[in-house]
């Protein structure tokens, strides 16, 4: 009977090392079978990494973004909705679409030596004109230029926790919050060109602290980090020295300055000052110095804008054109620019976010992967980008 | 003499005009005492006994009735030979409007025969003899019935041993077509009599039907059996398709229209084949941006699985987005009547997409703070 029992005892520890043996088998045949699987191409998806080779045979596929350009270049400036995605799906991909490969287009031929160009992405809601404008930007990080991004305008005209009245202008009002942020993610993002850039003037912040012509622009970043009260005024002096700067012969950088929801510029804002009086977006600092930024009178580089009544203050919800949104002040500051439209998905595009979710396995509902499962959700959500990722959200 | 006609009318119609559906004559004349409530001076007599109304007293109604008749055609400037009890409840609605929503509580003007309830002449002669046989049974009527029933079942037993004998006996018992239809109810079955009926005799009654029914030459009997048969429609005969029309360019489309609450909408559904939506002008995306509002109109569309094929042209205004969005789905289930064939209507009818949804606000009663909701309790 004991004799038995450790055969029993003896039999799975066998049976244990077999399967040792035999995983050791299966590992190298599955290390085997990895390589060729790249080689399949699927529907949706291309292996184009690199912006500047998208071209009309890529739209409506998803090209991943590699980590080491998505971290330093969006170090918190994409939607809020698309960051969770990202975590979710452990990859960043973007579609390529047509608005932003024609953007791209006009990129690569422009002339630096002329003024810049301005582009404004304009649509619906919820169509993708944030997503196009990141797009374009890691167009612009790849080519290697010089990116100054500001993820949201509104957020410079409303909810304001600290004003400031200014140092530099009694009239104006500084945000040490937001322009500290901005200087933080400015500072991520174009590493490599604050020791190559070297400032032209003199800045004297207070009686002690100044800054001398010829030190190098992150200096100018680190004062305006550490230095909360005088962090708008850097910002100006930033923006000030970047476009002097871009055009010169001796430059070897190109400025983008892309702006999302520039609208907020010649908008309204919610801030009130201490005698509830609301506070015009001319005098706000920040407001101010990127107004200068967004005129052509300097040369070397592009700004690429979005429009965005989604946080706009005071716009109805049915205002999507560059005239409505802009209002006559933008739209003249503005003018000329090249305007261009982002649409709904088409089909083909749809097709390809439809089955970018299904490879992800988001789509869990047994009846979202039937034909009319789709058919029901192309009518609820009438092709628009963000409504069908909120809707597949619950499913 | 206008004047002469005048009163006379007032005084006729006073009475013919009834503004209730209670079986009592209320006339325009009123005595009050100016002391003291009807609750005090109304003396305890007992159990209320149905009124009973003679043959005069009735028959005096029918003339009056007449006499109103004509002179209500006079009136409204149209024939009184011609006047129809559709004409009546018309011109009666017409003169006398009413807001109230129990539509048995408005005016009416109806023959005596419809508002009186019917009742027995009298069972016995000037000698107090009584003319029926089984009156003494106390259930003349009922006993009569079955009486007459039984002998019609012996008619067909003699009948059947007839054939027999004959040699014709069929081999398939040829069945009544009953088609859709019931036994009569009990309620039915007193108020045909006009008599009252317990439990156990409608038993029988219909237990003896049945019996008949069961034998083989019962056709013989059809007419009797049916005549105690209430026949029921099917209630998708009262669906109204809206007529399928082809514009200019060779599109087929319909109209249709749907309301809920207070929202009215209309839509066109054209079979293009795009899927497309516009309501009022607005992209649907836009105009409803909450998900309920889209899957109410997504609804009658993925039911018959045409989802992809239509192209929706929709218009509605009043109320709130659900109510409108309630109308449109109505809207829409109707006009893709036209598109689907008879069982698929029915499949949706029972679904509920064809039926109006009767919810309307209910009114705030006084006393209460809404129309359920009361005030606040106060123990003192």
């Amino acid at each position: 009977m004991s004799l038995h029992r450790l055969a029993f005892r003896l039999r799975p520890t066998v049976t244990r090392v077999r399967s040792l043996h035999s995983s050791g088998f299966v590992q190298q045949q599955e290390a085997v079978a990895v390589e060729p699987e790249p080689e399949s191409l699927s529907v949706f998806r291309t292996h184009e990494k690199d912006p500047a080779c998208h071209s009309d045979k890529h739209v409506g596929q998803f090209y991943t973004l590699s980590s080491a350009h998505v971290r330093p270049l969006f170090p918190d400036s994409l939607p809020w909705r698309y960051q969770q995605q990202m975590k979710t799906f452990n990859e960043t991909c973007i579609m390529v679409r047509q608005p932003a490969l024609e953007v791209i287009s006009y990129l690569k031929k422009a002339d630096y030596s002329q003024p810049a160009l301005r582009y404004v992405f304009y649509g619906l809601k919820g169509t993708g004109k944030t997503m196009s404008l990141c797009h374009t930007l890691h167009f612009c990080y790849t080519q290697g230029w010089l990116v100054l991004h500001v993820p949201d305008a509104h957020l410079w005209v409303k909810n304001c926790k600290e004003l400031l009245p200014s140092s530099y202008k009694s009239s104006r009002f500084d945000q040490p919050l937001q322009a500290t942020t901005w200087l933080r993610n400015f500072k991520i993002t174009n590493e490599p060109f604050l020791s190559k850039i070297k400032l032209k003037e003199r800045y004297v912040w207070t009686k002690r602290e100044s800054t001398e012509a010829g030190s190098s622009l992150g200096e100018l970043v680190d004062q305006g980090i550490s230095r909360i009260k005088s962090s708008s005024d850097v910002v100006g002096a930033v923006m000030k020295e970047l476009r002097l700067q871009s055009g010169q012969p001796g430059a070897d950088f190109r400025l983008a300055v892309a702006v999302d929801g520039v609208n907020a510029l010649w908008g309204r804002s919610t801030i009130k000052k201490g005698d509830k009086t609301a506070v015009d977006p001319e005098e706000l600092t920040l407001v101010y110095n990127l107004r200068k930024l967004m005129k052509n009178d300097w040369s070397g580089g592009a700004v690429i804008t979005t429009l965005s009544q989604t946080g706009s203050l005071y716009h109805p919800k049915s205002a999507y054109l560059p005239q409505d949104l802009l209002g006559e002040r933008g739209f003249d500051n503005m003018d000329p620019f090249i305007p261009v439209s982002v649409p709904n998905y088409s089909e083909k595009e749809f097709e390809s976010c439809y089955l970018y979710y299904m490879d992800r396995n988001w789509l869990q509902h047994p009846q979202s992967r039937t034909a009319e499962g789709k058919k029901e959700l192309i009518f609820l959500c009438n092709m628009n980008p963000s409504m069908f990722e909120r809707l597949c959200g619950h499913l | 003499m206008a004047a002469n006609c005048a009163r006379v009318v007032g005084s006729l119609f006073g009475k013919s005009v009834n503004f209730a559906s209670s079986t009592r004559p209320v006339t325009l004349q009123f005595c009050r005492q100016i002391c003291g409530t009807p609750a005090l001076r109304r003396k305890n007599l007992g159990p209320t006994v149905p009124e009973t109304f003679t043959a005069e007293f009735i028959q005096k109604q029918v003339e009056e009735f007449e006499i109103g008749k004509r002179h209500l055609a006079n009136m409204m400037g149209e024939d009184p030979e011609n006047f129809t009890q559709e004409d009546i409840d018309r011109s009666i609605a017409y003169l006398f409007p009413s807001g109230l929503f129990e539509k048995r509580a408005r005016p009416l003007m109806k023959h005596p025969v419809e508002i009186f309830p019917k009742q027995r002449a009298v069972q016995w002669g000037p000698d107090g003899r009584p003319f029926h046989f089984l009156f003494y049974t106390g259930k003349q009527a009922y006993y009569s019935l079955m009486h007459d029933l039984y002998g019609r079942v012996l008619k067909v037993e003699k009948h059947q041993d007839q054939l027999r004998a004959k040699g014709l006996f069929p081999t398939e018992p040829k069945q009544i077509a009953l088609g859709p239809s019931r036994w009569l109810t009990k309620e039915e079955m007193e108020a045909l009599l006009v008599e009252p009926i317990s439990r156990q005799d409608y038993e029988h009654f219909i237990q003896l039907m049945e019996r008949l029914l069961a034998m083989p030459c019962c056709s013989l009997e059809q007419q009797f059996v049916m005549s105690h048969r209430q026949q029921l429609e099917a209630q998708s005969m009262h669906q109204v398709v809206p007529p399928l029309q082809k514009d200019d360019a060779g599109v087929d489309f319909s109209t249709a229209e749907g309301r809920r609450k207070s929202s009215r909408g209309s839509v066109v559904v054209r079979d293009c084949g795009a899927g497309r939506l516009t309501v009022n002008g607005q992209d649907h995306l836009h105009y409803f941006p909450v998900l309920q509002d889209r899957e109410q109109l997504m609804f009658p569309l993925q039911f018959c699985g045409l989802l992809g094929r239509f192209d929706l042209d929709c218009s509605v205004s009043g109320g709130g987005r659900s109510s409108q969005a309630g109308a449109l789905r109505l809207a829409i289930s109707r006009a893709l009547l036209s598109f689907l064939s008879q069982s698929e209507g029915e499949a949706m009818r029972q679904a509920g997409l064809l039926t109006p949804d009767p919810r309307v606000r209910e009114r705030k009663k006084p006393g209460q703070e809404g129309a359920r909701r009361k005030f606040t309790w106060k123990k003192r």
